[in-house]
């Protein structure tokens, strides 16, 4: 009697301890994954009851599909494109900032603040920017490149994307980069410095090496917003002009729920996780080799 | 030497004073635009104002139901963030005390499922609450609610994890001979431990929840205005007001300033909470 009251007891703080994060985590999380690997299997539009079995089809449909191979190549452009960037510039402030001027604290909390505002809200600023404030100065002053709106054109409407990404994660990078920075130990710069080694070199032998498990982090963080990248594509040029700047997340989002076809949609969103968690893990293990201790 | 170290300081100085400039210049083409008439707005973008009204805040706040979209947005993070912060805590504190194999399974598994983007698992997100169990339709905000929660427990379990395993056993062990059950010891001694780690997850939290739009988009797309959240509610400027900018612009300064004044006051929490949340 006393044996099953405790565990009943053991059992009962088991299930109020762990129950409502677990059953949430599952609801939400593992059962859409296995409900999404089920679906791909099926033929539906959303709406029907009719749902009938399709095999394999959704995934060869998959493969026929131009438009969506289209929109990933894109994708891989803007990422490629965004990561450089973003851990260029950000690293270029994060040395700055921690070269020891005065106010660098002030620097560091402005260069943060693009990410503290939400995607959506962040796009419709540079939309204005775009479509309004460059192109009044555009046609005022004859600045060519700016005379027409850059989101009415399909080239520069991508680079809008990327200058937007830019201004939202390099702050944030930064951050995570000061930190490596402030890890490289202070002793191993002064001996360089005694030994003649100039700033550029020490830069470019001491603290850059040193600072690889911080361009990890922000490599990988950069690469996976930039395939996810859905908020900011939306908000400054809903995939135009003619549908040119459809990045995978929207083209996913309106197979389902614009052209009400859920099982290609799906099958879609997986090869998509899959691809991107090919290119995270492979950036992580491939740069973990070029890490090195001080 | 000096004369150099000079020259190279003010060079620092002037690249960032450049830099800076292009961080914020959108805040300020957004600050200076909004307080003008739509004449005035694409006549001369770059001006100053030279009247200030706000009369057009009031149109404004009007149009996108913004006191309402504002409560919703608050309860929507609050609510969320607190039952996280409540139940991850909890969760991870009974992982590192109960080392079996249910522990270590559903501990890995949520480390795992980090992968797992939300866009590739949409779909049969909505499919599920939408269309089978109809939750999305009957109580969408408490939906949402729950959503959060399912999707931070992961990374709050973990880091609590992680800040856990460091606290020593003996504490928890006095307060059990003192009389207390696992619960009572649980929120006497480790939670107020905790505090520095609830505060990162806490910061994270809300600014995820407090500007995520997908989500919100897709469970309360059909719930009716009056269940917006603000990214949702601003929406509606890009409709029928389109070209409106000087209600367009007052619309996103008002949706941006509660971030910005509240990272004016804890500027460096915020800065270390997600530093520490993506280091880890």
């Amino acid at each position: 009697m006393i044996h099953t009251n405790r565990r009943l007891k053991r059992m009962g703080n088991k299930l109020l301890f762990t129950g409502p994060a677990i059953f949430s985590f599952l609801a939400v999380v593992i059962l859409p994954f296995l409900y999404g690997i089920y679906m791909t299997f099926f033929k539906w539009d959303g709406i029907s009851s009719v749902k009938p079995f399709v095999g394999i089809k959704n995934y060869l449909e998959v493969f026929r599909d131009y438009d969506f191979w289209t929109s990933i190549a894109l994708t891989f452009k803007y990422v490629i494109a965004t990561v450089i960037l973003i851990n260029i510039i950000a690293f270029i402030l994060a040395y700055l900032v921690t070269s020891g001027i005065k106010g660098q604290n002030f620097f560091r909390t402005i260069f943060f603040t693009p990410n503290l505002i939400g995607g959506l809200v962040l796009g419709f600023i540079w939309q204005f920017i775009f479509n309004n404030l460059l192109v009044t100065i555009g046609q005022k002053y004859g600045i060519l490149l700016f005379s027409k709106t850059w989101l009415g054109d399909e080239n520069k409407a991508f680079w809008a994307l990327v200058i937007a990404a830019v201004w939202q994660y390099a702050g944030y990078m930064m951050v995570i980069l000061i930190a490596g920075i402030m890890n490289v130990p202070k002793d191993i710069l002064e001996a360089a410095k005694i030994d003649g080694a100039g700033g550029l070199s020490r830069l470019r032998y001491i603290t850059l090496p040193l600072m690889v498990p911080s361009f990890i982090i922000t490599i990988f963080l950069s690469l996976q917003r930039g395939f996810m990248a859905y908020d900011v594509n939306l908000a400054l040029t809903k995939g135009g002009p003619f549908g040119s700047t459809v990045f995978a997340s929207m083209f996913v989002y309106n197979k389902a729920f614009v052209r009400f076809n859920y099982g290609v949609g799906q099958a879609e969103a997986f090869v998509l996780f899959f691809l991107v968690a090919a290119v995270t893990l492979l950036q992580v293990s491939i740069s973990k080799k070029m890490e090195v201790e001080a | 030497m000096n004369i150099k170290k000079t020259v190279q300081k003010s060079f620092i100085l002037i690249v960032l004073a450049v830099l800076l400039m292009l961080f914020v210049f959108p805040f300020i083409i957004l600050l200076i635009n909004a307080f003008k008439t739509n004449a005035q707005i694409i006549n001369s973008p770059i001006s100053l104002p030279t009247t200030i009204s706000f009369n057009n805040f009031k149109t404004a706040m009007d149009i996108m139901s913004y006191y309402n979209s504002f409560i919703n947005s608050l309860f929507i993070t609050v609510a969320s963030v607190t039952v996280i912060i409540l139940f991850s805590s909890m969760t991870a504190h009974y992982f590192v005390r109960n080392n079996t194999k249910y522990s270590k399974f559903f501990f890995l598994l949520m480390v795992a499922s980090m992968i797992i983007p939300f866009q590739s698992i949409m779909i049969p997100l909505v499919s599920i609450y939408g269309q089978k169990l109809g939750w999305i339709q009957s109580v969408p905000r408490q939906t949402l609610i729950f959503m959060y929660i399912g999707f931070g427990a992961p990374l709050a379990v973990f880091m609590y994890h992680g800040f856990i395993k460091s606290i020593p056993l003996e504490l928890e062990e006095a307060a059990k001979i003192d009389g207390c059950n696992q619960l009572q010891t649980f929120f006497k001694i480790v939670f107020p431990m905790l505090v520095p780690t609830s505060v990162t997850i806490g910061i994270l939290d809300i600014l995820w929840i407090w500007n995520d739009y997908l989500l919100p988009s897709l469970i309360l797309q059909n719930a009716g205005s009056e269940n917006y959240t603000l990214p949702l509610a601003i929406r509606v400027f890009q409709g029928s007001f389109s070209s409106d900018y000087e209600k367009f612009l007052p619309a996103v300064l008002l949706v941006v300033l509660p971030v910005l004044i509240i990272y004016i006051f804890v500027q460096r929490y915020i800065i270390q909470g997600v530093t520490q949340g993506s280091i880890k």
